[in-house]
């Protein structure tokens, strides 16, 4: 009997010590990302079929922001503000905008497995984008293909919450089977596309099914720059509210969380998001997939972190990526969306019988 | 405007009821689920101070009565009145104020560590002045319900009756003058039953109104200080378990004889199916 009473024990650490040493983590890895940024910048930038040195792309990069430094010749200047660094503007745009997204994303659906490309968003938003260009759309300016690549976005991922979900709650097989019937419908519009475009139109379409960053240019990273900033502002807002969502959508509501809404303005910017990447780079798929998870592992699940987070570690894994796919095979260059997925693919692989496991079983 | 919405204003803390208040009432109450009638012409009272057990057979509408009662479902008759006002006229963030509800079950859609699933009761108060509580809150809800020995651990690798605690400890940490709970003690071993009515208790005592659904009859006598029988979604019964609590009523209700009687040595009140006919 005394056995049974015995009082609580109190754990060696203390119950608030565990919090604190995952905010520890994020302060860490935000850091180091912040720090792996600043070093693969000018990296980046220095590499290339023209090599310019780092020192000297440092020195560029403050002369022009009028901070000291020195100018550099007329052709590595070139090379570096024309070529170079529109196309790392628009890498670390778009990963942090597939990263951001993807972390939303999971957080909305409340499952792991939720990515703007495995459940078809990005395919339905180069619908939009192949559509612009094949019928040769031009009536917002360098915007068309944004707003529609946008508006394609919105329709697919409302479509996809509205069929993958059922009594509050999405069932992984139910998510991964609306998104092979998304991919495989915007994949049969796009190709409806191609066949009656033109030779010129279809050069470009192809481009986007790969997934590339080689067509950079600063007003295309104007084109896409409000819609990453609307989205990568807005969404740390909503980390909170994210949180409470883990706990299903009644005791969000019950912990005054106006649930609908937050639904709502939350599709809007994942749509946001995918519309800025997709519409300048094409479909890059399990940036949004990869990053999210492995800064839950190392930071756990917490929103107020793994939001920024993923869009920093999305911005990274992305430049990296795009230094990778126009070195390794040079003078050639590999499209970007197809070193993603083969990097990718394994993982979600793993991530899918983990998963599995985890549950004993599909339901 | 618009940005003001945007970022919502928190609402003001609500006074502490006094004894006897009524903090939630149900009237005539009609719900509908589909095409069926889960309740119908429902009447129920809370009060500040008591526990209050809804008991009853499978699909009397037990769970359906606390939902409409924490203002999650709507009602097609009849009016459901949180803190005096109709449940539909408070917002989300308001009700999260005055109102903690318990579901029959916990689920976790990411490993979030028991500390921070307790943490997260705390979140209505989040910018207003008892949000310096917080820790407090959270451990005394935690020391309460038998969990701080696993804060650290993560939920999802819980046993279903530490979840259970978990989940309880959230909504003790939640603070709010009425507690909805949804068959607390369901996953729970024979000790945590006691604990977790225990502590219903001291929560009624000390001013809050605790409404619990409970299978165990038992514990409904011995716990709580009123207990409404629903049956086939009505009110078949109303008041104090000995009064309420007769053979026939639960015999009929259940449809099982059922035989009630006092405990030979402290005279509660006892309730046990018929097995010897």
């Amino acid at each position: 009997m005394t056995v049974l009473d015995e009082p609580v024990r109190h754990s060696p650490a203390g119950p608030a010590a565990a919090p604190r040493g995952r905010r520890g983590t994020a302060w860490l890895l935000t850091a180091g990302l912040a720090v792996a940024l600043l070093i693969l910048v000018p990296v980046a930038a220095g590499t290339g079929a023209y090599p310019i040195p780092v020192g000297d792309v440092v020195g560029s990069l403050l002369h022009r922001t009028g901070l000291g430094g020195t100018e550099l010749d007329r052709v590595a200047e070139s090379v570096l503000w024309n070529v170079r660094l529109p196309r790392i503007v628009l890498a670390l745009l778009v990963g942090a905008s597939l990263g951001c997204a993807g972390a939303l994303m999971q957080g909305v659906f409340g499952n792991p497995l939720a990515e703007p490309g495995v459940i078809g968003v990005s395919s339905g938003a180069a619908v939009g984008a192949v559509a612009a260009i094949a019928l040769g759309l031009d009536f917002l300016g360098t915007w068309t293909v944004s707003v529609l690549a946008f508006a394609a976005g919105l329709v697919t991922v409302l479509a996809v919450y509205v069929m993958a979900r059922s009594g509050g709650r999405t069932e992984v097989v139910t998510l991964i089977l609306t998104g092979i019937a998304v991919n495989a419908f915007a994949g049969a519009l796009i190709g409806l596309f191609l066949f009656f475009a033109d030779t010129a139109a279809v050069n470009q379409i192809t481009f986007w099914q790969l997934g590339s960053l080689a067509q950079a240019t600063w007003p295309k990273v104007l084109a896409v720059l409000p819609c990453a900033a609307i989205g990568l502002g807005l969404a740390p807002l909503y980390a909170r509210r994210l949180d409470l969502l883990a706990l299903g959508e009644r005791p969000a509501r019950h912990l005054g969380v106006d649930v609908e809404r937050l639904r709502i303005v939350l599709i809007l910017v994942i749509a946001l998001l995918t519309a800025a990447a997709v519409s300048v780079a094409g479909v890059i798929g399990f940036v949004g997939l990869v990053v999210p998870h492995l800064l839950r592992m190392a930071a756990g699940p917490g929103h107020r972190f793994l939001i920024p987070g993923s869009a920093l570690l999305g911005a990274l894994v992305l430049l990296a990526a795009d230094l990778a796919a126009r070195t390794v095979a040079e003078p050639a260059e590999l499209p970007l969306g197809v070193l993603t997925a083969l990097l990718g693919s394994p993982f979600f692989f793993w991530l899918l019988r983990r998963t599995r496991r985890g549950q004993g079983g599909w339901a | 405007m618009r940005l003001a919405r945007l970022v919502p204003s928190r609402p003001a803390p609500p006074p502490r009821p006094a004894p006897g208040d009524v903090l939630a009432e149900a009237e005539d109450v009609r719900v509908r689920l589909g095409t069926r009638t889960v309740l119908d012409g429902v009447g129920i009272t809370v009060r500040a101070g008591e526990v209050l057990a809804l008991v009853g057979p499978n699909g009397a509408g037990k769970s359906t009565l606390l939902g409409a009662l924490a203002a999650d479902l709507p009602v097609s008759g009849g009016v459901v009145r949180v803190h005096g006002r109709p449940a539909e006229q408070w917002s989300a963030p308001e009700l999260a104020l005055r109102r903690s509800v318990l579901p029959q079950s916990a689920s976790l859609s990411f490993p979030f560590r028991v500390e921070e699933v307790v943490r997260m009761g705390r979140a209505p108060w989040a910018g207003t002045d008892l949000e310096d509580e917080d820790d407090a809150a959270v451990a005394e809800a935690m020391a309460r319900t038998e969990v701080t020995a696993f804060a650290a651990r993560p939920f999802s690798a819980l046993s279903g009756g530490e979840r259970a605690r978990v989940a309880l400890a959230r909504v003790l940490a939640q603070r709010t003058a009425l507690l909805l709970l949804d068959e607390p003690t369901a996953a729970l071993d024979l000790r945590h039953q006691e604990l977790v009515l225990r502590l219903c208790r001291e929560r009624a005592r000390a001013g809050d109104a605790v409404v619990v659904v409970l299978h165990d009859l038992g514990l409904a006598a011995a716990y709580a200080d009123r207990a409404a029988v629903l049956c086939a979604g009505r009110v078949a019964a109303d008041g104090p378990p000995a009064e309420v609590f007769s053979g026939r009523l639960l015999s009929e209700v259940y449809d099982q004889p059922v035989e009630v009687f006092p405990h030979p040595r402290t005279g509660a009140v006892l309730v046990t199916p018929r097995r010897d006919m």
